[in-house]
């Protein structure tokens, strides 16, 4: 045992200061969120009118009542619709989580058809991508709960016709790899989106709202000549009779999200998957919510993240590893929810021998097949002669070789600073771990803002000192104003997961459950066993 | 008939509490005992409880507990040398008690032929008079034209009461307000008393209006010796049966007890009566009592009297049985405090109390109160037999005392799965005019509103408490883990009780719950859930609420009263249009069409023959999903038509247009 002590007092002013400042990001991640919802809501008198269920209402009613829900990327597209930080309504036109259905983890993916009738929005298509990684990743079943006009032809860009192919490439690939992937057709599904209904392994349709055709009538009247229904083109009812693309015939979106949890009930999906521990793990011993108030809304003042990790693993028993070589990369084992991981998190940037030892870490971390847990705090590598002379660059990039070429699962949390080599290190985006999340006082950044606009001035001053030119302040002033503005708006969490840097921003108070969540999300598929094929499976 | 008759095995002729009842106090005296069982109650306590169980035949009381055949039988088969009938079923049958003698068993009860003289209404009470018992003056001739009883009728002055003269538990029985109803009245008491009884023979009573139901238990030996126990009151009734019963009664006081008692025993004397019985009477306003009739056997609301006395009236039975003598005297028997007894029933008062049947999926009777059932965890409440499930009595110093603990106890009574009067009965007992004692036969039917009702806002509070509960005990819940719970509003559609209600579900925080139904919203605080059940927080307040869920049935206890709840949430839809619900008529399958039944125009009705399609060597004809007229017939005789195709369409009337575009 190895219990982390805490110097921590929610009655200190420092304390105070952080949490009001964390509160405060939480309440604009909150209510961003909050209105791509009221926007979506807003449609419920036209969706009523048809006897159809709103978009969140559906996810919510396929779900397990009660169950964890891990919503994901629900900044996606921030900004890029609109620039007004007040009017963006982020999400990429869908909703996506793994959840709970009869007792089977999935992925489930919705469009929210209540915004733009489901037409596709500012990296929409990369969210979806991303979530089909996700599931592929870690075998879980795929859900979509599919009605969407397609693309806004005012706004077509042809790349994203020719990627969005990917999408429906990893359909297929999810069948192929024995992940069913079971889907209602809530509305339209027509044209290129035909084929997110087409690939499907089960294909459940809405009498009187499913449309799935190649060419609607307009479409088709100018292409041949020919007149025909909405109904007789793309109708359940046609579908489940005549043309054999659906599979099971709902009475209504209430019933298909029926039909979709009798299917998932009925796949015995965990068979295989011992029954969880019955023995409840320790909590930490300190109190979760002081997670508000440890990290300063500065990250250039130092933080001990000891005082995270004691908030987050059971007992707050954390067995440190080489604590006492290159003290400022933090290296340790311990539990979360009973699941055993390594934590590697940064006291201060990483030198020679935080990096050796980090590395050293991971790869033990694989020997052991213990997943490893990033909690980045990182200004970067530390940089000075002495540390070049000491090869500073050979350490770290043994430490990105292992964090690359590690067999274990990897998940990042970005807890405060992640900037420059330091992102690459601590498993940032790039280096593709199994889940990646935020804080929402997180900055990701090749370096920090002031750094950025001070090393341009140097440059500058010391090219104009060699022209033998008198420097223009002013010109020097404006020109650091313009890179400080550049780099905070692009480090910002909203900026970073707006392009989905990362899965999504999570409150403090809830990393622990999210990280037990996907450690066993990510053991649960190592335990799994799939049956992959050679091709998807195909109608008949 | 004044020698000893011992016996050692006793074989108890009935089921539930009663025969639970008289097997404690038959072990406690040394005896073995035999139950009997019919194919229904295989695994019910009594006969799980009893040294040898027997099972006497199938499920219908006729075939099992109404079969002496077959219980004299059983008694031989288990060596039992006596029977006890409890209560109920064959024990005021004096075939039963003859076929004991016959058969050389000691009938724990009075002999056939008095069973057979305070059975028949009329008879009894001849007899009655002639011991010098007061009657209700009434006519219980053997004339039984219509002239006659309506004169007799008349004489007597109405309101008059007609009665099956073999008659028991409200059958049979008509009030007549005046004279020009009577014979209407007549008819009906007959022929009901025909199809009950076998027998349309009537007596007339001249009606006591609001009286109390007063009666004396008595006590008598071989030896002559006659005892009584006081009085029971038993004025609370629904439909002529007793739903509350108390020692001593608010309306008799030591004189009247005196009177009435004395009464009691003159006449059991008189008749030569054997074992316990009770004489049941009026009693009007001013104190005047009057003769109804005799049961000769143990009542269901014995225990007040045992609380209130101290008393074990069922050893007594057995000791009288045995032919030992009344070791007690009158003045040995004193009535300390005051005792009530609510029975508890298997049946939906908000239904006119239509009897209930079901498993009750969890049990748990009040630890302050004697609860006298034959109750259990998963114990099944069949249809065939009383609705009776339980009685619950409770003692006190005095009469408020008594009424408090009961009401109590039955507020925290946990009776799941099959619905009961238990709310009913708390109300009942909490009721102004029962607290002040004013109780008369009239009660339930005056104070019905109260007793029945609920108001709006227990209603609206029940909804969104059930709908909360569905969410917190679906599987799903289980394996929540703080903080990850979904926030999406979820739609939770039930049934409570008979009526299908909606209610949208936003978890708040991680142990926060907001109900919304109708506008009406309610919050919750989620404290956990134990074996006992959820505990949650409302308006600041903090409950256990006892439940049970079984699939998609929630069974919760609320404000003293047992509900049941169904998740409708993932209900299959109603197939309307699947079978031809929006009009349209499709061909079922790739055939050939026979015929066409209808012409463009027609008026069909649902469920109306439309056409006929030959597939597979078979004809299958296929009808109107709606009735509407035809608007549209899209293929011919003789056709080849494809499966799913629309054949026929039918405009359908405006009120049956079911799907919403």
């Amino acid at each position: 045992m190895a219990v982390l002590e805490t110097q921590v007092s929610s009655a200190d002013a420092t304390f105070r200061e952080n949490r009001a400042g964390m509160e405060a990001l939480l309440t604009r991640l909150r209510s961003v969120e909050q209105r791509t919802r009221d926007k979506s809501a807003a449609a419920k008198g036209r969706f009523e009118k048809r006897g159809q269920l709103l978009p969140r209402e559906r996810v919510a009613l396929v779900l397990d009542p009660g169950a964890p829900f891990l919503e994901l990327a629900t900044l996606a597209g921030y900004g890029m619709d609109n620039p007004d930080p007040e009017k963006t309504i982020p999400g990429g036109g869908n909703i996506a989580g793994i959840g709970y259905v009869r007792g089977v983890r999935c992925m489930i993916l919705a469009t929210d058809s209540g915004i733009d009738a489901g037409a596709a929005q500012p990296m929409g298509l990369d969210k979806v991508l991303r979530v089909q990684e996700l599931a592929l990743e870690n075998k879980l079943p795929y859900v979509q709960l599919v009605e969407s006009a397609g693309a806004n032809l005012l706004k077509y860009r042809v790349e994203e016709f020719i990627l969005g192919g990917s999408s429906f490439r990893n359909l297929a690939r999810l069948s192929a790899a024995g992940l069913p992937v079971v889907t209602v057709t809530h509305g339209s599904s027509t044209a290129g989106g035909a084929y997110q209904t087409g690939l499907s392994d089960y294909i459940i349709m809405v009498r009187g709202r499913s449309k799935a055709f190649l060419a609607g009538p307009p479409l088709l009247k100018a292409a041949t000549g020919e007149e025909a229904t909405d109904e007789e083109l793309g109708g359940a009812e046609m579908h489940t009779t005549l043309s054999g693309l659906g599979d099971y015939l709902a009475e209504d979106d209430r019933d298909a999200l029926r039909l979709v949890r009798d299917i998932m009930g009925k796949l015995d999906w965990n068979r295989d998957i011992p029954a969880a521990v019955a023995e409840p793990a320790p909590p930490p011993r300190y109190d979760g919510e002081e997670l508000l108030g440890i990290m300063p809304m500065d990250h250039k003042r130092p933080v001990d993240m000891k005082e995270v990790i004691a908030r987050i693993v059971d007992d707050s028993d954390f067995l440190e590893f080489g604590a006492n070589y290159g003290p400022a990369t933090v290296c340790g084992q311990a539990r979360i929810e009973g699941m055993a991981l390594g934590i590697i998190t940064n006291n201060g940037p990483i030198d020679p021998a935080g990096a050796t030892k980090a590395t050293h870490f991971i790869q033990a971390c694989c020997q052991s097949r213990t997943p490893i847990l990033y909690l980045n705090n990182t200004t970067g590598f530390i940089v000075g002669k002495d540390y070049e002379q000491a090869g500073i660059i050979k350490h770290g990039s043994k430490m990105i070789q292992a964090v690359t070429n590690a067999t274990v699962p990897q998940i990042t949390l970005y807890c405060g600073a992640s900037f420059g080599a330091g992102n690459y290190g601590m498993c940032g985006r790039g280096f593709h771990p199994r889940f990646c999340f935020s804080w929402p006082n997180a900055k990701t950044a090749v370096m920090g803002g002031e750094q950025a606009a001070r090393t341009m001035s140097i440059v500058t001053e010391s090219a104009a000192k060699r022209r033998g030119q008198e420097v223009d302040r002013a010109a020097l002033e404006d020109l650091e104003g313009r890179i400080i503005d550049t780099f905070e708006k692009q480090m910002d969490v909203f900026a970073t997961s707006g392009r989905l840097l990362d899965d999504g921003v999570i409150d403090p108070r809830d990393t622990r459950g999210v990280i037990a969540y996907v450690l066993s999300i990510c053991r649960e598929a190592e335990q799994r066993q799939t049956q992959p094929m050679q091709f998807s499976v195909a109608r008949p | 008939m004044s020698k000893a008759t011992p016996f050692s095995k006793i074989l108890i002729a009935n089921r539930g509490e009663i025969a639970l009842r008289v097997q404690r106090s038959a072990r406690e005296l040394g005896y073995r005992t035999v139950a009997v069982y019919s194919s229904a109650d295989r695994d019910a306590r009594h006969a799980l409880e009893a040294d040898q169980a027997v099972c006497i035949g199938e499920a219908l009381p006729a075939q099992s507990y109404l079969n002496i055949d077959n219980i004299i039988d059983a008694a031989r088969r288990a060596g039992a040398d006596a029977v006890h009938p409890g209560y109920g079923f064959l024990a005021e049958n004096p075939a039963l008690a003859r076929a004991c003698a016959d058969a050389g068993l000691v009938f724990i009860g009075p002999s056939a032929e008095a069973i057979e003289a305070m059975g028949h209404k009329a008879r009894a009470k001849l007899l009655m008079e002639q011991a010098g018992v007061p009657c209700v003056p009434g006519y219980q001739g053997q004339d039984q034209s219509e002239q006659r009883l309506h004169r007799e009728a008349d004489d007597i002055g109405y309101p008059v009461m007609i009665k099956a003269t073999a008659g028991g538990g409200g059958r049979g029985m008509r009030l007549v307000e005046s004279t020009g109803t009577f014979l209407e009245a007549l008819a009906s008491a007959r022929s009901e008393a025909q199809s009950a009884f076998g027998d349309p023979e009537v007596i007339l009573e001249k009606a006591i209006v609001e009286p109390r139901h007063v009666e004396i238990q008595v006590v008598a030996d071989r030896h002559g010796k006659a005892l009584h126990f006081g009085e029971r009151d038993c004025s609370v009734q629904r439909r002529h049966q007793k739903v509350v019963e108390e020692a001593p009664s608010p309306a008799v006081d030591q004189a009247l007890r005196e009177q009435m008692g004395e009464t009691a025993v003159r006449a059991v004397q008189a008749i030569g009566y054997e074992g316990a019985g009770t004489l049941e009477f009026l009693l009007d306003g001013e104190g005047r009592f009057y003769f109804m009739e005799m049961n000769t056997r143990l009542q269901v609301e014995h225990p007040v009297t045992e609380a209130i006395t101290g008393i074990d009236l069922v050893a007594l039975q057995l000791r009288v049985a045995a032919g030992e003598p009344l070791a007690l005297e009158q003045d040995d028997i004193g009535f300390r405090g005051h005792a009530i007894e609510v029975r508890l029933c298997a049946e939906s008062p908000r239904q006119g109390f239509m009897p209930q049947s079901g498993t009750l999926v969890r049990w748990r009777a009040p630890r302050t109160l004697r609860v006298d059932s034959a109750l259990q965890d998963g114990a099944e409440v069949p249809p065939f037999y009383d609705s009776m499930v339980a009685k619950l009595i409770a003692w006190g110093e005095n009469r408020d005392e008594a009424r408090r603990r009961l009401a109590t106890g039955l507020e925290e009574l946990v009776a799941l799965g099959v619905e009961t009067n238990q709310g009913f009965l708390a109300r009942c007992l909490r009721d102004p005019v029962f607290a002040a004692g004013e109780a008369t036969t009239a009660f339930v039917e005056q104070r019905q509103a109260d007793l029945l009702h609920q108001d709006e806002e227990h209603g609206q509070q029940l909804q969104a408490l059930a709908a909360a509960l569905l969410y917190l005990t679906d599987r799903g819940a289980g394996s929540a883990r703080s903080g990850l719970s979904s926030r999406l509003p979820l739609i939770v559609r039930y049934q409570l009780r008979d009526e299908d209600g909606a209610a949208t579900l936003t978890r708040m925080q991680a142990d926060r719950l907001q109900v919304v139904i109708e506008d009406v919203t309610t919050e919750f605080g989620l404290l956990g859930c134990t074996a006992d059940g959820a505990r949650l927080e409302c308006g600041g307040v903090v409950e256990t609420v006892p439940l049970e869920r079984r699939g998609d049935v929630l069974h919760f206890l609320h404000g003293g009263e047992g509900y049941s709840v169904t998740d409708r949430t993932y209900a299959a839809a109603a197939q309307g249009a699947a079978d031809g619900g929006d009009g349209r008529v499709r061909a079922s399958m790739n055939g050939r069409l026979v015929s066409v039944a209808v012409r463009e125009g027609q008026r069909v009705e649902a469920g109306e023959a439309v056409l006929t399609l030959e597939a597979m060597k078979m004809e299958h004809v296929h009808r109107a999903g709606v009735g509407g007229v035809v608007s549209v017939i899209s293929a011919a005789e003789g056709d080849q038509v494809a499966a799913g195709r629309v054949l026929v369409e039918i405009e359908a009337d405006a009120s049956e247009e079911s799907k919403p575009e």
